[in-house]
């Protein structure tokens, strides 16, 4: 038997494993499509429909109109009209409303002789990053507020002296979604294939089969391809599948090359059978497997910028997360879709991923012979 | 013998068995133990919503007392680290590099225009890849631009006259410290884990071993089999929510302003309902390898995306809200949240521990059915 014809048997051999058992087929389609989706529309940071409550104690002209843009915003949602201070804490405590803006009594006389006016909004600081957001809005609304006020008023009065002219690259409305969408394929890839591949050694070592792998005449070569190649297939269709999705389905716009995509992603997904594989060779039991792969897969998310930005890390932590593949990958989709990247502008994200894929599948195929005795 | 002795008698070989079975397999305390620590270090360190020194390259085309007053102020900001470029082009070469987050543009007219009363714009520009961090950005610079003009008007000069101003308070997080509503979401996470995983393991385990044919033999009745496999990693659980709580109060310095009582009593409720579901899932389906899958897809990830964490949950479109009502962690998010961060609110951790005990009642009862149908 020549080796072409052996890998065959081997490789025939694996998709069998994987593919008889109608529960573990579905395992590699169903969940990741429904992860897809879910997690499409519910990992997003967009703030919108904020809860808020009103305290008018000024009760003119310009404070209704004041109130009258707030409510026109379609981030905010006005669910109660309070008629005194000692209302606030309640509202606030029992999550009722997120925000309370309170206009003091003074506030239009304030304006018309030309002294600032305060309004006070009192935000629910138990989920920071939406207090910080929603406290943005409202500044932009306020800022339009002035503005309009100061046409108005014009004579004899000045006008804001420094205005700010705001634009956003890459994203212009600054959609989360696309944010996270365009990683979204790196991230459920990863999971499917690290659970095939981290399986495959440790099932057959757990019946026993694995031994007799290794006294039928495969080269280390040849046993390495026959377990990677399940993982790297199923992994590129379900990333590329996802690419498709995130363009067609999310409307994630698609500025780079297809041929950086593909390279990046099957760098990455090589990257990954290899971890996978390295995991499973080093576990005596499946469920020995699965925990590895677990305690990969969660700091692996955490440390690769795909929720919450690297830069906000420690600068001994963002060193670390070179080291992630994960990162490489989600730092090439997001330059792909977003920034237009071709095949040489991702090249600095690519080759990490060579590196690591060389080191992770040679130790894999080494730990195959050396940890049976 | 009395009921009530042989029960104990049952109940102390089981657990017995148990207890061997996780000292036996390393892998369940490292679950219990050591995942959660490393998860907490790594989430308290790694995951943070707060940018703080941003790079932004400012290009100054103006050199008047004004422009470089406001460069001053902003070379001040802990939420920026400035670099000067020489001209927009380079700072826009940095951007699409990503050397830089952000660009200031202070134009050639600035002092001119100031000087005759008239608006002077500055632009910025903003890397928009990651939206909400541009967002914070935004804001950050905006309330820069806010300060130094009031500053001015202040000093006489009439510059500016901010006419509505705002005065912000954030309620429970004065500092908005992304940390303080992180970790406690964090500590669900790893309760989940614990729960779902390590307890959906363990009866698919017997199944598959062909153990529990053995087991199901012995005098040991439905209930004992159930609170035996329960137990243990109730107490696992709810030590390493103990440790979680003990690092997230002395090395993050995250508030604790609700009672420990409350917190020790609300997450033995949420502990017993990610079990149920665990052992609804492990009694279900009998081989590890799709139960394991299962708790991962239908209880960690939903934990982390659908519980309100990270990701605001009102945000979401409503059928997303409406599957959020049925995952665990998600009103248990809002309990620790409330409890680190407001206080023993009643009205806000009543409700919601309402729900978690009729889940987990749910999920106990619907597993302890599972398991008697196989018997007959």
């Amino acid at each position: 038997m020549n080796s072409l014809h052996r890998l065959a048997a081997l490789i025939v051999k694996e998709f069998t494993l994987i593919l008889k058992d109608p529960k573990s087929r579905f395992v590699i389609i169903g969940p990741p499509l429904i992860q897809f989706f879910v997690f499409g529309y519910a990992a997003v940071y967009d703030v919108k429909h904020v809860r808020y409550a009103v305290l008018d104690q000024d009760r003119s002209a310009l404070s209704r109109e004041l109130l009258a843009s707030l409510s026109s915003a379609e981030s905010f949602e006005r669910v109660a009209q309070l008629t005194s201070t000692t209302q606030i804490d309640r509202i606030i405590d029992h999550q009722k409303a997120r925000l309370v803006i309170h206009v003091g009594p003074h506030f239009s006389r304030n304006l018309m002789n030309g002294e600032p006016a305060l309004v006070q909004v009192i935000v629910d600081g138990r989920n920071s990053n939406v207090a910080l957001i929603a406290l943005g809005y409202i500044g932009d609304i306020v800022g339009g507020f002035n503005q309009a006020l100061a046409g108005r008023m014009a004579s004899g009065r000045s006008a804001p002296g420094l205005v700010s002219v705001e634009r956003a690259w890459f994203n212009a409305n600054l959609e989360s979604q696309w944010f996270i969408v365009s990683g979204l394929g790196g991230l459920i890839s990863m999971v499917v294939v690290m659970i095939i591949t981290s399986l495959s050694v440790a099932r057959e070592r757990e019946s026993g089969t694995f031994d007799q792998l290794l006294v039928a005449p495969f080269t280390p070569a040849e046993i390495l391809i026959g377990k990677s190649l399940p993982g790297v297939l199923f992994g590129m269709l379900d990333a590329l599948l996802f690419a498709a999705g995130a363009v067609l389905w999310f409307g994630v716009p698609f500025r780079g090359t297809i041929a950086a995509l593909v390279a990046s992603l099957a760098c990455f997904i090589i990257t990954i059978v290899g971890v996978g594989l390295l995991v499973s060779s080093l576990s005596r039991t499946m469920q020995q497997a699965l925990l590895g792969s677990f305690v990969y897969i969660m700091p692996s998310v955490v440390l690769s910028g795909f929720t919450t930005p690297v830069a906000n890390m420690p600068g001994w932590l963002q060193a670390g997360t070179l080291l992630n593949p994960l990162r490489h990958i989600v730092v090439a989709l997001r330059r792909i879709f977003l920034q237009g990247a071709d095949l040489p502008t991702v090249w600095p994200q690519i080759w990490p991923l060579l590196l690591m894929a060389c080191v992770t599948l040679t130790t894999a195929a080494w730990l195959f012979r050396h940890r049976t005795q | 013998m009395s009921p009530s002795k042989l029960f104990f008698m049952r109940m102390r070989g089981m657990l017995r068995k148990e207890m061997l079975q996780i000292r036996r397999d390393p892998s369940s305390i490292a679950l219990a133990v050591v995942l959660p620590m490393a998860l907490l270090f790594l989430f308290g360190y790694g995951v943070s919503l707060d940018a703080e020194n941003v790079p932004v390259a400012v290009v100054m085309d103006d050199n008047g007392p004004p422009a470089r007053d406001l460069m001053a102020r902003f070379l001040g900001s802990r939420y920026f680290h400035f670099r000067q470029a020489a001209c927009v082009s380079e700072a826009q070469q940095w951007l699409a590099e990503g050397q830089v987050d952000g660009i200031v543009h202070l134009q050639d007219n600035l002092t001119a225009r100031l000087a005759q009363g008239r608006p002077a714009q500055v632009q910025a520009i903003i890397n928009g890849v990651d939206a909400n961090r541009a967002r914070l950005i935004q804001g950050y610079f905006q309330g820069l631009l806010q300060t130094w003009q009031s500053q001015r008007m202040m000093q006489g000069d009439a510059v500016a006259r901010p006419m509505v101003g705002l005065a912000p308070r954030i309620w429970f997080n004065e500092a908005a410290v992304s940390r303080n509503f992180l970790v406690p979401g964090l500590i669900t996470l790893i309760m989940t884990l614990i729960g779902i995983l390590l307890t959906a393991l363990v009866i698919a385990r017997e199944w598959e071993r062909g153990t529990m044919e053995a087991l199901l033999a012995t005098p040991l009745r439905r209930f004992d089999l159930l609170l035996a496999k329960v137990l243990p990693y109730f107490i696992l659980g709810m030590a390493g929510m103990g440790l979680s709580l003990v690092v997230a109060v002395t090395l993050f310095g995250v508030p604790l302003r609700g009672s420990i009582v409350a917190l020790f009593g609300l997450s033995a409720v949420f502990m017993l309902a990610s079990q149920g579901f665990g052992l609804l899932i492990s009694a279900a389906i009998r081989v590890q390898f799709v139960a394991a899958q299962i708790s991962i897809m239908a209880g960690f990830l939903p934990a982390f995306f659908l519980s309100g964490l990270l990701f605001d949950l009102e945000s979401t479109p409503l059928p997303i809200q409406m599957a959020s009502h049925i995952v665990p962690a998600r009103y248990f998010v809002a309990i620790s949240h409330t409890l680190f961060m407001a206080g023993d609110l009643w009205p806000v951790l009543l409700p919601n521990t309402i729900i978690l005990a009729g889940m987990a009642t749910f999920f106990m009862v619907m597993a302890y059915r599972k398991i008697s149908k196989r018997l007959e």
